[in-house]
């Protein structure tokens, strides 16, 4: 499979006024053409300001993003998205790359229709004219199974539900036919049963269209679901990076181990109590100078507190930030 | 055996076995129209006649989607929203209809966690401020006995002494959540609504005030609603689960009975729409996947009111509501077909 995306060690901080917050320490990964690459990873561990920081989507100040790179495979040559002028990210986001947010009712305008919304990505980035750009808007609408979308069409955000708001949002993303979709907690405050509808359209649009998909989530349940690979983010470091069934049987990190264990299992017997990760996240002020699981980590040894580990390769395209060998059971 | 969903005479006599008891419990919300002369157009039927008992000690999980009254009947319960008609029980005492005085005198027994921990948190006060206010408020305890008692809720949570002169913002939302519990427990309460105490919490952090729940539990004798949208921390932590839909019970059972072989339909596509954190059995999976979303409750539906995304709805569905009842011993549906064996099955 080629890449479609390759980030190298993206470090990307916020200069306010309590002191500069360390929020990516060095991100790496790849994308792959038409895969599912799952973002996981508690509130804080840097998984939107990733995304973010790729599309410019960051306020400028307080972010400023201080390294890396991250390449693009464009139809006429690899581009680095962090070195765009302002033009060139017009022409990427929206069009080379989609976003669907999490909370649709903030991302759509509430005083614009719907098929206006639609409508204006779908002029701003393909030559059609409005007559055109209209009945583009009506299909898409239907095709992420917005019913009547013809009448549909000149009503604003507040007249739709929730896993509906979310069907435009995802019409927006895939308007101009772009070659990575990010969805950034798309499911997250949707009601089960519709999370599922949300899920099954998103992989059904995926197949169809062959885009590449960023799912980032916190949910350990929906990523079984949707991924092919997966990357664990904590403290504003990708601290794993696995295949999707390689990471739930032999998980190499031990704060992967420990979400996986923490969570309540179907069919468990009662009374049996959860496992669970001693103490909290670290505060990111600090800057890093080792590993920022140590704290927490029931394995850790003087090697993690002298420095923040490397990225080790232990398995096809399996990737831990962690000095200890689990398997072993010591130091690498 | 006592019925819950019997008529309130068939339980006249107080079944000893049930700590709280709900019967024929409504919450409906006028929806006024009219500026001067307000006028009510109809109402929210937020709760609409819903009846179940909570034995002493045990955990009884409420589960639904936003919008089904999960959070309403926590409130209900305790009169926080005096219910609008239908009776509620702790003990032998009947909450419902009590003046504010001899309410305030019943309310130590009960208590309230909420999921929002810092809203809930007076934030110019100090955690050991917060912690005593209940005490001080039912005027019990001399302040050095309030001191200590505080220092003793406050271990019991997992905090310690150092934490009692800092304020609220300065704590994480896990720790918060600990805050709350202790000010719940600090006037040794018999029965908590938790209402999504860990909705706002991460996974690490969930795991570990889900413990801190069973252990004071275990340690207390406490027993617990536990209102959540998490099916599988419901399943996790309860004895018993409700499973609400539009302001009704849908179905009530044990824990195991419940997940294993759910009769009422909205239960199996619920459990069937929970992802499961393994890949493997996510790949192979057949889901019932509901069409549409859930009807406003201002305007429920006719007859059953999970009948419009029923796949299984018939004729009977649209024209008359099911009646809740013991189909199994021990396990409530409200559906039309669940007494016929396999009748209530989606089959995937």
């Amino acid at each position: 499979m080629s890449r479609i995306l390759t980030v190298k060690n993206l470090v990307t901080r916020f200069y306010t006024f309590d002191g500069v917050v360390h929020a990516l320490n060095g991100v790496s990964f790849h994308l792959d053409h038409g895969e599912t690459l799952a973002i996981v990873g508690e509130s804080g561990s840097g998984k939107s300001v990733t995304m973010m920081s790729l599309l410019h989507l960051l306020p400028m100040p307080p972010a400023r993003i201080e390294e890396g790179e991250a390449v693009f495979e464009d139809d006429d040559g690899p581009i680095d998205l962090l070195k765009l002028s302002k033009p060139e990210r017009r022409r990427v986001r929206g069009g080379k790359i989609g976003y669907i947010f999490q909370d649709a009712l903030s991302a759509l305008n509430p005083v614009m229709t719907v098929g206006r919304q639609v409508r204006e990505s779908i002029m701003e980035h393909l030559s059609l004219d409005q007559k055109a750009a209209r009945e583009r808007t009506i299909q898409l609408l239907e095709h992420v199974g917005i019913p009547g979308a013809k009448s549909r069409y000149g009503n604003y955000p507040h007249q739709f539900s929730g896993g509906m708001r979310q069907r435009v949002m995802i019409a927006v993303a895939i308007a101009c036919d772009p070659k990575i979709v990010i969805a950034d907690e798309p499911t997250t405050a949707l009601d089960v049963t519709v999370q599922a509808q949300i899920i099954e359209l998103t992989k059904r649009i995926q197949d169809e269209l062959g885009i590449s998909v960023i799912w980032i989530t916190h949910d350990l349940g929906v990523v079984a679901g949707i991924a092919d690979r997966v990357l664990v983010m904590y403290a504003g470091s990708a601290v794993e990076i696995s295949p999707v069934d390689r990471l739930y049987e032999h998980p190499q990190h031990p704060y992967t181990e420990g979400l996986l264990a923490a969570l309540p299992r179907v069919g468990a017997k009662r009374g049996k109590r959860l496992a669970s990760i001693k103490g909290s996240p670290p505060d990111l002020q600090e800057p890093p100078r080792h590993c920022q699981f140590a704290w927490r980590c029931p394995y850790n040894f003087d090697r993690c507190w002298a420095s923040a580990p490397p990225l080790f390769e232990v398995g096809e395209g399996h990737y831990t930030k962690c000095y200890y060998d689990m398997d072993q059971e010591r130091p690498r | 055996m006592p019925e819950p969903n019997g008529p309130p005479t068939a339980t006249a006599d107080p079944a000893p076995e049930y700590l709280v008891r709900v019967e024929h419990l409504k919450k409906h919300f006028p929806i006024m129209r009219g500026i001067v002369w307000q006028r009510q157009v109809g109402a929210v039927k937020a709760v609409d006649d819903i009846s179940f008992g909570i034995r002493a000690g045990e955990t009884l999980g409420v589960v639904g989607e936003s919008g089904c009254g999960k959070s309403t009947t926590g409130r209900a319960i305790l009169q926080l929203q005096p219910p609008s008609s239908g009776r509620v029980f702790l003990d032998e005492v009947e909450l419902t209809g009590l003046n504010e005085s001899a309410l305030r005198r019943v309310r130590p027994r009960m208590q309230m966690i909420f999921q929002d921990s810092y809203d809930s948190l007076n934030p110019r006060h100090s955690v050991g401020r917060i912690i005593m206010e209940p005490m001080v408020v039912q005027g019990i305890m001399e302040e050095a006995d309030r001191r200590s008692r505080m220092a003793e809720l406050l271990d019991l949570v997992g905090l310690n002494l150092n934490h009692a002169v800092r304020y609220p913002h300065e704590f994480s939302g896990g720790q918060r959540q600990r805050i709350n519990i202790a000010r719940a427990l600090a006037l040794n309460p018999d029965f908590i609504v938790c209402d999504e105490p860990i909705s706002a919490l991460d996974v690490s952090i969930q795991a570990q005030v889900v413990n801190l729940f069973e252990d004071l539990q275990r340690k207390l004798g406490l027993t617990y609603l536990f209102i959540a949208h998490d099916l599988s921390m419901v399943q996790h932590i309860s004895d018993r689960v409700a499973v609400m839909y539009l302001g009704k019970v849908m179905e009530l059972a044990d824990r195991d009975d419940l997940f294993d072989d759910p009769l009422h339909p909205y239960t199996q596509s619920l459990i069937s729409a929970v992802p499961v954190p393994d890949p493997k059995l996510e790949r192979n999976r057949r889901r019932i996947t509901l069409q549409g979303e859930v009807p406003s409750p201002a305007r429920p539906p006719r007859g059953c009111v999970f009948h419009t995304r029923c796949p299984l709805a018939q004729e009977i569905c649209s024209e008359q509501a099911p009646e809740y009842r013991e189909v199994l011993p021990e396990h409530f549906v409200a559906c039309h077909f669940a007494d016929r064996k396999g009748g209530s099955k989606i089959s995937v």
